[in-house]
């Protein structure tokens, strides 16, 4: 049976994504501050409480690490627990409890305890919400072996993301983007799985390869349309999983274009970009025509006048003059 | 009190039960020792000797099914909850057969078929765990309790007030015992906190708490009793501090450098052993003889010979498995 595939935004995607999961499964509670009575801050738990009722749907203290926690030994207990983190900043006062405790029980138990616990938070820049409230450390979680982490780039993605992820049997954590939370996309009515570790070639092009992750995604596929009109083919991959990494998908594409920008909003040292750029450089080096290049923030917080702001997060702009510098590069 | 029943109504089943439980865990912890000394063993080791009376006494309350978390000093409490003697040496062997297949180490031991939802080396780590399990039993409709077990150290870390504040606020059954040694690794309490009970603590979440004689197993298992009911019955989380001590050092079993403890201090606790107070008890009670207390000695000295004969000839792990269980798949 078809359903009906609307426009909702991504936010919605996310809300209805919960909804379905939580009818699917009844072992899926959704436990944060603020989940239930206010419906999150950004109103992506909406109507849960209402439909599925305190037991399903808690509030809790301001209280992170305890009740981060709290959803791993719950999970290794049975149920699968979706931890809200409100913001991505603030991951660092329950930290233990997600790279030492929640990505290792498995391993440094010997393989009897698993982990489904889902973490969801928001990150990104654009909001002035400045330095402790627009951080992307996807880098930082990508580097634990044990999780596994997901930053939707669109509405179709953040619904079959969150379905994948919470079905998962591992700590997964999905980062919502919060300048993308109004944006609006199609998003079919029926619960679907975007499984996790396949990135998405959004645009075929032969010239350069593009590896965009969450909101430089869309800024990618601007960038490609830009370019185009001057000839120039893009290829534009969403990484849409960055642990665990789609080498494979990378690899093929910059075997044939020969040159690749990887593309993020998190600061260029240390990020997943520098990673990808290894990756490429070891596995397809006789391949390229020109060296990898990043394209991120500078190496400072997050600003918080919007002037400032924007000079910090890179965009459409920057990642156009990006692929040019590479174009320049002749082959050979 | 003591002179009518010294036992303090205790059948004689559930005195036998803490001796033995007591004696398997002091006799599988000096053996430790004495490998660990000899360098056959890899790694730390934080003996729990001094304080087998709050493992035996809290354990002996609780079903298979309740669930409890450990700590970096934790080869009691799983010891107490029944763990398989042979596959804790073979983890602290680094063998195949470990409880953790060989990748956790003296610090993990865990056997979630007997409710040990594992020893944790981060101070504190495993107490938000424990409140998740209350959270999962109560979830699910079942009767079971959690307890966590973590030292006066732990007291001062986030994740002891945050666990503590939530399961208060969510009323989860959650007894939260507190092992008072004395002592944050090498650090004496009047140093670390300035209270002298722990269980002062518990008042600043809206639970009760209880303070036992932490070498009297008898008292420590009254006391746990209490609580565990409790929170069985839906009443909510309670703290139960029980005041210890332990023999050997934070790590390893030789003195350190540093004479962070008096030898008058360690010998006056070691006279208040609290295995050898129990012996004493069951003996004028007519409980038990010596050569009966002696046989539970001999028998468990056989089986921890075994356990660790198992271990010694167990395999190691196979390199070619390293990333096993690093994802479940």
């Amino acid at each position: 049976m078809r359903t009906a595939v609307r426009e909702i935004t991504y936010v919605k995607a996310f809300t209805e994504a919960l909804m379905q999961l939580m009818a699917e499964d009844e072992n899926v509670l959704v436990i944060g501050e603020d989940v239930a009575h206010y419906g999150g801050v950004f109103h992506a738990f909406d109507g849960l409480l209402k439909t599925y009722g305190d037991k399903r749907v808690i509030d809790t203290p301001i209280s992170e690490m305890g009740f981060i926690g709290m959803g791993v030994g719950a999970a290794a207990r049975g149920l699968r627990p979706v931890c809200d983190l409100m913001f991505f900043d603030f991951i660092g006062v329950a930290m233990d409890q997600l790279y030492n405790q929640a990505a290792k029980l498995k391993f440094m138990f010997g393989g009897d305890v698993s982990v489904p616990l889902t973490l969801t938070t928001a990150g990104g820049a654009g909001l002035s919400a400045g330095p402790q409230h627009s951080q992307s450390l996807e880098a930082w979680l990508a580097h634990v072996p044990g999780l596994k982490v997901v930053l939707p780039s669109s509405p179709y993605d953040v619904k079959g993301l969150m379905v994948a992820a919470v079905r998962d049997d591992n700590p997964v954590v999905v980062v919502l983007n919060k300048r993308m939370l109004g944006s609006r996309g199609p998003v079919p009515e029926e619960i679907y799985e975007i499984p996790l570790g396949q990135a998405n070639v959004l645009r075929p092009g032969r010239d350069v390869t593009v590896i965009a992750l969450g909101r430089m995604v869309p800024e990618s596929m601007t960038a490609a349309e830009e370019l185009a009109k001057e000839g120039q083919e893009v290829e534009v991959i969403d990484l849409r999983t960055v642990q665990p990494l789609d080498s494979a998908t990378i690899l093929e594409s910059v075997r044939r274009t020969n040159r690749a920008l990887v593309v993020h909003e998190a600061v260029t040292f240390g990020g997943i970009g520098a990673e990808v750029a290894a990756q490429i450089q070891e596995e397809a080096f006789d391949y390229l025509d020109a060296p990898v290049l990043r394209l991120g923030a500078p190496f400072a917080p997050v600003p918080f006048s919007p002037v400032l702001e924007r000079a910090y997060i890179p965009d459409s702009n920057r990642i156009v003059a990006g692929v040019q510098r590479l174009l320049e590069r002749t082959g050979g | 009190m003591t002179e009518q029943d010294p036992m303090s109504g205790l059948p004689p089943d559930v005195i036998h039960d803490l001796h033995r439980r007591m004696v398997r865990i002091r006799l599988f912890e000096e053996e430790a020792g004495k490998l660990m000394e000899a360098g056959r063993m890899p790694g730390f080791l934080h003996l729990y000797v001094g304080q087998e009376a709050v493992a035996a006494g809290v354990m002996t309350t609780l079903r298979t099914d309740d669930v409890i978390t450990s700590t970096h000093r934790g080869h009691g409490h799983a010891v107490a909850k029944g763990a398989d003697l042979r596959y804790m040496y073979a983890e602290l062997f680094g063998k195949q057969t470990g409880y953790c297949k060989g990748r956790g180490g003296s610090m993990h031991i865990n056997d979630l078929s007997i409710g040990m939802l594992g020893a944790n080396g981060i101070v504190g780590g495993g107490i938000p765990h424990a409140v998740g399990a209350a959270l999962a039993a109560v979830y699910k409709g079942h009767d079971s309790v959690a307890v966590p077990f973590f030292g006066d150290g732990a007291t001062n870390i986030g994740a002891f007030h945050e666990s503590a504040n939530l399961a208060a606020v969510m009323g989860l059954p959650v007894v939260f015992v507190c092992e008072n040694n004395g002592y944050a690794e090498f650090t004496p309490q009047d140093r670390h906190m300035l209270i002298k009970d722990v269980a002062d603590r518990a008042a600043s979440y809206g639970m009760p708490a209880e303070i036992v004689d932490g070498m009297d197993a008898v008292a420590v298992h009254l006391a746990a009793r209490r609580l565990v009911e409790r929170a069985r019955a839906g009443e909510g989380p309670s703290m139960l501090e029980a005041k210890t001590y332990r023999f050997y050092d934070h790590q390893g079993v030789k003195g350190l450098r540093i004479p962070y403890r008096t030898q008058e201090e360690i010998d006056s606790w070691k006279q208040r052993d609290a295995i050898t107070a129990l012996e004493q008890r069951m003996t004028s009670a007519g409980l038990a003889t010596a050569q009966d207390c002696e046989k539970v000695w001999s028998d468990t000295g056989d089986e921890i010979a075994a356990a660790i004969k198992f271990a010694e000839d167990s395999p190691d792990p196979d390199p070619a498995h390293l990333l096993d269980n690093v994802y479940t798949v």
